[in-house]
């Protein structure tokens, strides 16, 4: 008793809080919203992944370049903010294919290690070039989704945002794995990943391909990142945070699972929610996320529903 | 007489620094199978990727008259060349069905499906692991797979790598005896780079011995078959 009352005073947990039901639901549905969006940005990490085998930390630049996009085309030049989403997703795809073309394409696909470090220094370059034009100060970038909850216990709401942000993460990963499993396109982009020399000999153009995949991942961010900004407030270093826990989703999930992708972000937007409530842990999200992380690598490299690789000799 | 079909002239191939073909001549008559023998590191390997523009090559090959040095290996392709490549020449993650749907890549007609219905009653054991992942297939089922997977283009000119390796022996003819088949009733012209030199010159009606790069012997796979040097040195006896 005496143990469990010091555990319970370092921690400041109050029995109070968690006898509190409406506060578990309350947080249940926090979570459950910032999951969404940690899943949708850690869906495009995965597609990049699956189909290079590296993760791509430029990744997260292209999609505060795509939010920064979307902010211009609502905010400033008045588009409804759904309208302006889709309007950033294609030019971060357009931008994305012009990267993956000038900076991606001149090195042999197969080499990881440079892929890595070129896709390190484009988050830096993109980062300060973003910082650099539109400045550091921070904006609101407003929701897609209408204000209000249509269900409400006490505190408890669940909110059109909350719906909204499940609803879309459900509806990109439907429609991925409408794309690769049942289109040419897909195709190919899975045989890229499987066997890059095999992919070359039934005819398949490696490098339009790949160039196809940054694209896609770049409107997907785009997406995530247009979820996510709403909660807190548009500035350079904001996808930043966002990727940390992105990243803790996809490793959670197996960096080459879409449902796993989507399984690890509502985890890790729980896990967040409801430790830094009941902990009163504030100061340690991010470290939730890298704890996430590490947690898995020690204990299942391969993530929930990552694919160990099956091959028989 | 049937007509030259691939005429290589001059090929040179190199990794880096390494000159690995030094300018060798052969060809391949249309409708008929080809054979290259050689020693381990004798370049039968990247004669056939030099081939499909795989390595960095000078030289010309033509193909039903048609130049193919300086297109990618994906134009190539698309001229009908179809190269099954030593080991692993299957997609490991994806489905046997799904590999055989790659090898038509870049087909554009409408026979693909019945394509692949043929090919699991060529080989049965594909049909019935038509969904599993091709990586979780033994050795000599993958082996099939990659070379229905090639076939899948409906190839004009078929490449094989070593297709005997790490097969068992009763595997290996009746392999050998498949592709013959395929050869009388498609006439795909073939060419195979083999180390089973007894089993490829008796299915093949050319053949050749590379040596360090160029090309030591070349004619009828038979009289090749007799020769002395060839006989003490390929095939052992």
């Amino acid at each position: 008793m005496v143990v469990l009352a010091s555990v319970l005073g370092v921690f400041d947990i109050s029995l109070d809080k968690l006898s509190n039901g409406e506060l578990w639901l309350a947080q249940f549905f926090r979570g459950l919203s910032d999951g969404a969006t940690y899943a949708s940005v850690a869906l495009a990490l995965v597609m990049i992944y699956k189909s290079t085998g590296f993760i791509n930390f430029a990744q997260g630049s292209l999609a505060l370049l795509g939010v920064y996009l979307a902010y211009i085309f609502s905010v400033e030049q008045g588009l409804p903010v759904a309208l302006a989403v889709v309007c950033a997703m294609v030019a971060s795809s357009a931008v994305a294919m012009f990267v993956e073309r000038v900076f991606i394409r001149p090195f042999p696909p197969d080499h990881v290690l440079p892929l890595v470090i070129v896709t390190l220094g484009l988050l830096l370059i993109i980062d300060s070039a973003v910082g650099i034009v539109w400045g550091f100060r921070t904006r609101s970038l407003p929701s897609m989704f209408p204000s209000g909850a249509p269900i409400e216990w006490g505190i408890a709401q669940l909110t059109w945002r909350t719906i909204g942000n499940l609803g879309t993460v459900f509806a990109v990963v439907g429609l991925l794995y409408l794309l690769l499993s049942r289109t040419k396109v897909g195709l190919a982009f899975r045989a890229v990943s499987s066997n890059l020399e095999s992919a070359r000999l039934v005819g398949i153009r490696v490098g339009p391909t790949l160039g196809f995949g940054w694209a896609l991942a770049a409107a997907i961010g785009t997406l995530g990142g247009a979820l996510v900004v709403p909660d807190l407030l548009l500035e350079p270093s904001i996808m930043l945070r966002v990727l940390i826990f992105s990243l803790a989703a996809a490793a959670l999930g197996g960096l080459d699972s879409m449902v796993g992708a989507v399984i690890g972000g509502l985890v890790v937007g729980l896990a967040r929610n409801l430790l830094v409530t009941f902990l009163d842990l504030s100061e340690l999200a991010l470290a939730t996320a890298v704890a996430v992380i590490l947690v898995v690598l020690l204990v299942r490299p391969t993530g929930l529903f990552g694919s160990t690789r099956v091959e028989r000799v | 007489m049937s007509s030259t079909y691939l005429e290589v002239r001059g090929l040179k191939a190199a990794y880096g620094d390494i000159q690995v073909l030094h300018g060798i001549d052969f060809s391949v008559d249309e409708g008929q199978i080809a054979v290259i023998l050689g020693a381990n590191g004798a370049g039968k390997t990247t004669t056939l990727r030099a081939l499909c523009a795989m390595v960095s090559t000078e030289g010309s090959v033509r193909l039903g008259g048609e130049e193919l040095a300086g297109q990618s290996t994906a134009d190539i392709v698309r001229r009908g060349v179809a190269h099954v490549p030593q080991g692993r020449g299957t997609f490991p993650d994806l489905s046997v069905e799904e590999n055989l749907m790659a090898g038509a890549f870049v087909r554009t007609d409408a026979d693909v499906r019945a394509d692949i219905e043929q090919w699991y009653e060529t080989f049965p054991v594909l049909g019935e692991r038509r969904t599993q992942t091709a990586g979780s297939l033994s050795g000599g089922e993958q082996q099939m797979l990659a070379i229905a997977r090639a076939l899948m283009l409906r190839p004009s000119l078929l490449l094989l790598d070593e297709p005997s390796l790490g097969l068992a022996p009763m595997i290996t003819r009746a392999l050998f005896e498949q592709l013959t088949a395929i050869n009388e009733e498609a006439g795909t012209t073939m060419l195979v780079v083999e180390q089973n030199a007894a089993l490829a010159l008796g299915v093949a009606n050319q053949a050749y011995v590379l040596e360090a790069g160029e090309m030591a012997l070349s004619g009828p796979a038979d009289e090749l078959a007799a020769d002395d040097n060839v006989r003490r040195a390929y095939l052992g006896y």
